[in-house]
């Protein structure tokens, strides 16, 4: 192909992103720390910047360029936006935390720049190539991240798990991949589709593919039995990696799932089906039931990031344009979410010392009722409570599932839902019944303020006002 | 395949098969890695046998001639006690040898002869004389697959990154050497020169 400025406009964004986290690294090297609110303020600049860009490269016709391997579509471009957003709540709350624990070094936002890239490659991937470059290089930049405080000893602990166990999932996918490449001859993802669908190739091989593809998908989400990693992580990784880790890449494992099982091995529908259910429902009744046993915070939110991966299965299982727009709904409010509940928890925190657990909450609505009522949202919407977002979401997932006449599953995961929501009150209890342990006022900088304010109040704002997401969402496939 | 060349299949893949035997029942580390040396230059043959030039090439500069002496580096200059990594070997042996005969079989049910065997899949037509693979990777790297290039290299700068930032640390009490005040030293600042009295001789 001709390479000028009007045949790589779709692949703009990544280009932009990657010239600033270039920048960024290098202008990094020469500030002190007194100065280094320069590279935090150049990282939020990089991420509004490719956000415009990301703006000006949609559309709303697919674009396939570089040989096959890069694809635009309305898909990735809502996509891409809800990821750069996310990331920018994440890179804004993680700022005073990192002050305070005295890490506050520019290779938090160079690494996290380039896991942002990393995860804009895997949305906007078409051959197998490209979604497994980009999955490695966010992982290697989320290894690095959860390793990054390095006085930490559960840090390196927690870094070397998510090694060990990232590598395997890697080398599962790579194993699957190579099946499917075995059996269809190509690594373009549309191309293999033809090739499944013309019935030319070999059935068991490709199943064979698909469970090593759906096993290394599996554990990328976290979705029980391949969840033994989320715990560890979220725990032992700083606050402020935690929070990046826990939302954005939920939104790239969407894509992943969509590029590799819907656009790759859509063909093999029936298969891949009955594989999620199991693990939805798996991940629906163990993150629920052990979320309640857990006295850590940052614990309780990674059981709870389980079960939320089951509900965006259950969006998959249905196999259909609507369950597909309803998974996406589900990843992207989930992603905000996930991002200001952490958000909460890093600011609790201070002087160093990590606020990890519930009791931790107690009376947050004495020392200051606005952080309490953001929280309180927050909690809601992981719940499902109206009107906020996460009630929209659970109902969408449901309603999917519903028309394709699995109530079972669907009775199943209101089950576990209303399980679920014990542990999300009990917080709201501890918040506002219950006495502080310490009365230090909470303090907090402006921007991180007001990053909160317009997390918190987007999910109301999305729960009265629903459609333009999902509006967005169904557009993505075709309805 | 012409009779010369099974022959040399046959070869190498024995000596594949046994070096990498060989690899992980070594007690000294180091004889282990020479092992693993020799189970580089077989599948290098292996890919010269099936035209693959430049990868057979790349696996021994690459792997041989850097990988594992660097390997070799870190064993010798690291102390370590095989008695106590291996402490669990004779107890998990049996569940492990079960493991792998059963993935063996599955193997070779899902990749086997039927499925991938030279009747099914055919073939490739023998290359010309002047064909060059190394060319023909070349063009493919930078045409077809310059997206997977381009990202590859900034997986690799990562890699930097990460391995810099995680290990690089400033100390106070480290002592280093600053070529710029080392130059513009004078013999002033380092020799004063008293004057003094003569002390008397002591009696």
């Amino acid at each position: 192909m001709e390479y000028n400025l009007t045949t790589l406009q779709p692949v703009l964004p990544e280009i932009v992103l990657l010239c600033a986290a270039c920048l960024v690294l290098v202008v990094d090297l020469f500030l002190s720390d007194r100065t280094r609110l320069v590279t935090y303020g150049l990282s939020l600049a990089a991420l509004i910047v490719t956000v415009a860009a990301t703006q000006y490269a949609a559309g709303p016709v697919r674009e396939v360029i570089l040989d096959g391997s890069f694809v635009r579509d309305p898909m990735a471009d809502v996509l891409k936006t809800g990821l750069l957003l996310v990331s920018l709540f994440a890179f804004v709350y993680a700022k005073d935390y990192l002050r305070e624990l005295g890490a506050f070094r520019g290779e938090y936002y160079v690494l996290g720049l380039f896991a942002v890239l990393g995860m804009m490659i895997m949305i906007s991937a078409n051959s197998f190539l490209t979604v497994y470059l980009g999955l490695e290089l966010l992982a290697l930049c989320l290894y690095a991240l959860v390793a990054f405080h390095r006085d930490s000893k559960t840090g390196a602990e927690a870094a070397m798990k998510y090694f060990v166990l990232g590598a395997l999932a890697s080398g599962m996918l790579l194993y699957g991949i190579s099946m499917v490449y075995g059996a269809t001859g190509h690594l373009v993802l549309p191309e293999v589709a033809a090739v499944i669908a013309a019935g030319t190739a070999d059935q068991t091989v490709l199943v064979f593919g698909l469970v090593f593809i759906v096993i290394g998908i599996a554990f990328k989400f976290g979705a029980v039995p391949f969840h033994m990693w989320v715990p560890d992580v979220y725990h032992g990784a700083p606050t402020a990696v935690t929070l990046f880790l826990g939302s954005a890449p939920k939104i790239a494992a969407f894509a992943l799932a969509i590029r590799l099982l819907v656009d790759g091995l859509g063909g093999l529908l029936a298969q891949w089906q009955d594989m999620l259910i199991i693990l939805a429902v798996l991940s629906m009744a163990l993150g629920n039931v052990i979320a309640i046993a857990q006295t850590n915070l940052k614990r309780m939110l990674a059981y709870s990031t389980i079960s939320h991966v089951g509900f965006i299965f259950l969006g998959l299982i249905a196999g259909t344009d609507k369950g597909f727009s309803a998974a996406m709904f589900y990843a992207i409010v989930y992603a905000l979410t996930a991002a200001g509940g952490f958000g909460v928890v890093t600011m609790l925190s201070r002087n160093g010392l990590d606020a990890e657990n519930i009791d931790d909450l107690k009376g947050l609505n004495d020392r200051s009722p606005w952080l309490a009522f953001m929280m309180m949202l927050i909690l809601f919407s992981m719940a499902g409570v109206p009107p906020t977002v996460g009630f929209f979401a659970k109902l969408f997932v449901l309603d999917a599932v519903v028309s394709i006449d699995l109530v079972w599953l669907a009775v199943v995961a209101v089950f576990f839902s209303i399980i679920g929501a014990f542990y999300y009150l009990r917080a709201v209890k501890a918040m506002y019944f219950d006495k502080p342990l310490v009365d230090v006022p909470l303090v907090s900088s402006l921007d991180t303020q007001v990053a909160m304010s317009v997390n918190g109040l987007a999910m109301l704002a999305f729960g009265i006002f629903p459609a333009a997401l999902l509006g967005a969402c169904r557009a993505a496939f075709g309805g | 395949m012409m009779g010369f060349e099974k022959f040399l299949f046959y070869v190498f893949s024995v000596f594949l098969i046994f070096s990498a035997v060989m690899v992980i029942t070594r007690k000294n580390p180091v004889h282990s890695a020479l092992f693993l040396v020799l189970a580089f230059f077989n599948s290098a043959g292996l890919w010269l046998l099936a035209e693959a030039e430049f990868l057979a090439i790349a696996l021994v500069l690459v792997y041989v001639g850097a990988v594992m002496v660097l390997f070799l580096f870190v064993v010798m200059m690291l102390d370590i006690n095989i008695a106590e990594l291996r402490a669990g070997f004779v107890r998990n042996a049996p569940v492990a040898i079960v493991v792998a005969i059963a993935m063996a079989v599955e193997l070779l049910i899902v990749v086997g002869p039927q499925r991938f065997g030279i009747d099914v899949v055919a073939a490739p037509e023998p290359r010309p004389a002047g064909y060059s693979n190394t060319e023909e990777l070349g063009l493919a790297l930078f045409t077809e697959h310059l997206y997977a290039f381009e990202i590859a290299a900034v997986i690799l700068l990562v890699g930097i990154v990460a391995a810099i930032g995680l290990t690089m640390r400033k100390r106070p009490e480290t002592k280093y050497q600053d070529p710029s005040r080392q130059v513009t030293v004078k013999a002033s600042d380092r020799l004063r020169v008293i004057k003094m009295d003569a002390e008397e001789k002591a009696r």
